[in-house]
């Protein structure tokens, strides 16, 4: 039977995937581009030179930061649609701290950095894991208005207290933090690409979150509590802590990643530098089945869909926002295909009406 | 000089209440057939979008006056629209609502922004709709400007609110709903589709959030930005869980709010020193902090709000 599921849960995510790409196909007839022309520019645009192929992973690391996180929470039964405000609490955070020690070697500096960028979104996070454990209140609505709240709060400190001396000299005026010191950037992989060393680093805390959540008990208290919340308070699990530290321990995951990106990207501080970055990390999530083998491969998906929908704004004028509506109908497609895909009984039927297309004596699937 | 002040406050707090006002009474009826909508904010971008749009085609031709109507008109149906595709996700797939309102709102603010870009492109203005004092009541002094000197949709908007408790608590339709929201199952054996009325609501939800959206771009902000609604969808989801699902409740935590935000818009205007950033901020603080007050009186709402009907199912 095994093959078959896998068989079966396939199929249900490529429809899902399918459905998602018909409503962008809409959309895209709507505002007169050809739907095929640009997905082809989308798939194939970024493999033509380094550049686009290193952007590709450049892309991927933040997703993958995130995404993980978000696996997390969401498996710790509390939803988290605050990355985008916790990447931006990160960046301030790992900034001001870069910026704080110009003297450190590079050995001190850079850990010290991302683990500052990891304790902001923590914090950050912390507030709405709190919220509902202690209040109640709704994680969702809490998170996604903490994002607006960040947003603003990092334009305040762009503009104000962190504000580049030289661009108040110039008068440009230009809302960005003074450029990092040279030890806390993160090295680039390939000279002349932006493909810097964040992508191991997420590779080898996708192995982490995987050992934490299935191999230490701290992580099955986490997943216990998010599957059945009364039968691990039965079993002796705190569970509103458990909601606070998994909240905490995602919104450290989006501060790394906004850590990451200002010092193996940008190096400075700059505005609109999350990118949407937040939001699409929990699609990857969701697309990555929350797991982190599946989290790594949706990541590089998404990544060339990123790359590949600021070519087509580039060469055939279709806008990037359509990015979003892909994004927006591929999450409803895939937690409207979650029915079909935990669903014995629709299995079994799929199984029985795949049945009648075999040779007699074939016998049942495998 | 005091009483300017607060005149002023009042008369531009009233208007602002609108768009959340019209988004929250669709949200309630939603939550109280069980439904947890938070794609709210993204049938407010298309309804603000595809309401601005007729208006900004009809501008200059013979059919101007009636651009804002049809705007109305087509942004109420696209919200519909937009309901029904909720209700396929979250009713018929029982999908998980939370996220599945999240990928609502990514879609509409993508979509809205896509065809943006293509169909107007910049910053464009509309003619928006004229005031219409009322005759008579606007003369009352001090509370005539403030209540009744404003245009036709901010009378229609504090209409909805005695009609919405009247079709929840009054017909039998709103008992349906309210029994979709709180024993679902016990409607199920009185022969209620409950699936059928959560259809139903979801659509007078996504029609009431699209004119809310409407509003945004035509009455008030009289064009359209990519960041227009910029969380009053959200907003409105959390007004309802303030005003404990109930129609007035709501038009307390609609003026709440839009008086917040004219208090905030006055301070800036007379010039006291405050960083923008913080003003932005505020009534975004105010969701979370009455949030996490609300819970503290006892919540009466709807006890299956998130929770799918399944008939096979036993609880």
């Amino acid at each position: 039977m095994n093959r078959f599921k896998l068989f079966y849960g396939g199929s249900i995510v490529v429809l899902a995937a399918l459905a998602a790409a018909l409503g962008a196909a809409l959309v895209l007839t709507a505002i007169g581009a050809s739907p095929a022309a640009t997905f082809v520019t989308i798939f194939t645009g970024p493999f033509t030179d380094v550049f686009g192929l290193t952007e590709i992973l450049v892309r991927a690391i933040p997703l993958i930061l995130v995404a993980l996180g978000i696996a997390i929470a969401f498996r710790s039964g509390i939803i988290n649609i605050g990355a985008e405000g916790q990447m931006l609490i990160g960046i301030l955070a790992a900034t001001a701290t870069a910026l704080a020690l110009p003297t450190w070697p590079k050995a001190a500096l850079l850990p010290v950095v991302i683990l500052a960028g990891a304790a902001g979104g923590a914090l950050w996070a912390g507030i709405a894991g709190t919220l509902r454990a202690r209040l109640g209140v709704n994680e969702i609505l809490s998170t996604v208005m903490l994002n607006y709240i960040a947003a603003q709060l990092y334009t305040f400190f762009l503009r104000g207290p962190m504000i580049d001396p030289g661009e108040l000299e110039t008068g440009s005026g230009t809302p960005q933090s003074m450029r990092l010191p040279e030890a806390a950037f993160l090295d680039r992989l390939v000279p002349g690409t932006r493909l810097h060393m964040g992508l191991v680093l997420a590779l080898v805390l996708c192995v982490c979150v995987w050992f934490f959540l299935w191999r230490t008990t701290w992580g099955f208290r986490l997943r216990a509590a998010g599957a059945e919340a009364k039968a691990a308070r039965y079993a002796g699990i705190h569970v509103p802590g458990s909601l606070v530290a998994a909240m905490g321990l995602s919104g450290a995951f989006a501060g790394i990643a906004g850590a990451v990106e200002v010092s193996g990207v940008h190096h400075r501080a700059i505005e609109n530098i999350t990118s949407g970055y937040g939001f699409a990390g929990i699609v990857v999530a969701l697309f990555g089945a929350l797991h982190p083998a599946g989290i790594v491969p949706a990541a590089f998906f998404f990544g060339l869909l990123l790359v590949g929908s600021d070519m087509t704004q580039r060469s055939a004028g279709v806008p990037a926002n359509m990015i979003l509506v892909l994004m927006g109908v591929l999450i409803l497609c895939i937690v409207s295909a979650k029915m079909y895909l935990n669903n014995p009984y629709a299995q079994e039927r799929a199984a029985r009406f795949l049945a009648r297309f075999r040779k007699p004596g074939a016998g049942e699937p495998s | 000089m005091t009483h300017d002040l607060v005149y002023n406050i009042l008369s531009l707090g009233v208007p602002f209440s609108v768009a959340l006002l019209l988004a929250s009474l669709g949200e309630m009826f939603n939550q109280r057939a069980g439904v947890f909508n938070l794609g709210c904010e993204g049938i407010m971008c298309m309804g603000a979008f595809l309401g601005f749009l007729p208006a900004f085609f009809l501008k200059t031709g013979p059919l101007a006056p009636y651009g804002i109507v049809l705007g109305f008109a087509v942004a109420a149906a696209a919200g519909v629209a937009m309901g029904l595709l909720f209700a396929l996700v979250t009713v018929t797939f029982r999908a998980e609502q939370g996220i599945a309102g999240i990928g609502l709102q990514m879609m509409g603010w993508g979509v809205a922004g896509t065809l943006f870009r293509h169909f107007v492109g910049g910053v464009t203005g509309v003619e928006g709709l004229a005031s219409w004092p009322l005759p008579g009541l606007s003369r009352i002094p001090f509370l005539g400007g403030i209540l009744f000197n404003h245009n036709p949709m901010v009378y229609i908007a504090f209409l909805m609110v005695p009609a919405s408790w009247y079709l929840l608590f009054k017909t039998p339709w709103g008992l349906k709903v309210r029994a979709a929201g709180t024993e679902p199952r016990a409607a199920d054996s009185m022969g209620i589709n409950v699936n059928r009325v959560r259809y139903q609501a979801l659509m007078l939800g996504g029609a009431m959030a699209g004119l809310g959206g409407a509003y945004l771009s035509l009455c008030q902000a009289k064009m359209f930005a990519d960041d227009l609604v910029a969380g009053r969808g959200f907003i409105a989801v959390a007004l309802v869980y303030f005003g404990r699902w109930s129609p007035l409740g709501v038009l307390g935590g609609a003026l709440l709010f839009s008086l917040a935000q004219s208090l905030q818009l006055a301070i800036q205007v007379a010039g006291i020193k405050f960083p923008y950033e913080f003003a932005v901020m505020l009534p975004y603080v105010l969701v979370i902090l009455v949030l996490s007050l609300a819970r503290k009186a006892r919540m009466r709402g709807p006890t299956h709000l998130g929770v799918p009907f399944n008939r096979e199912m036993r609880y």
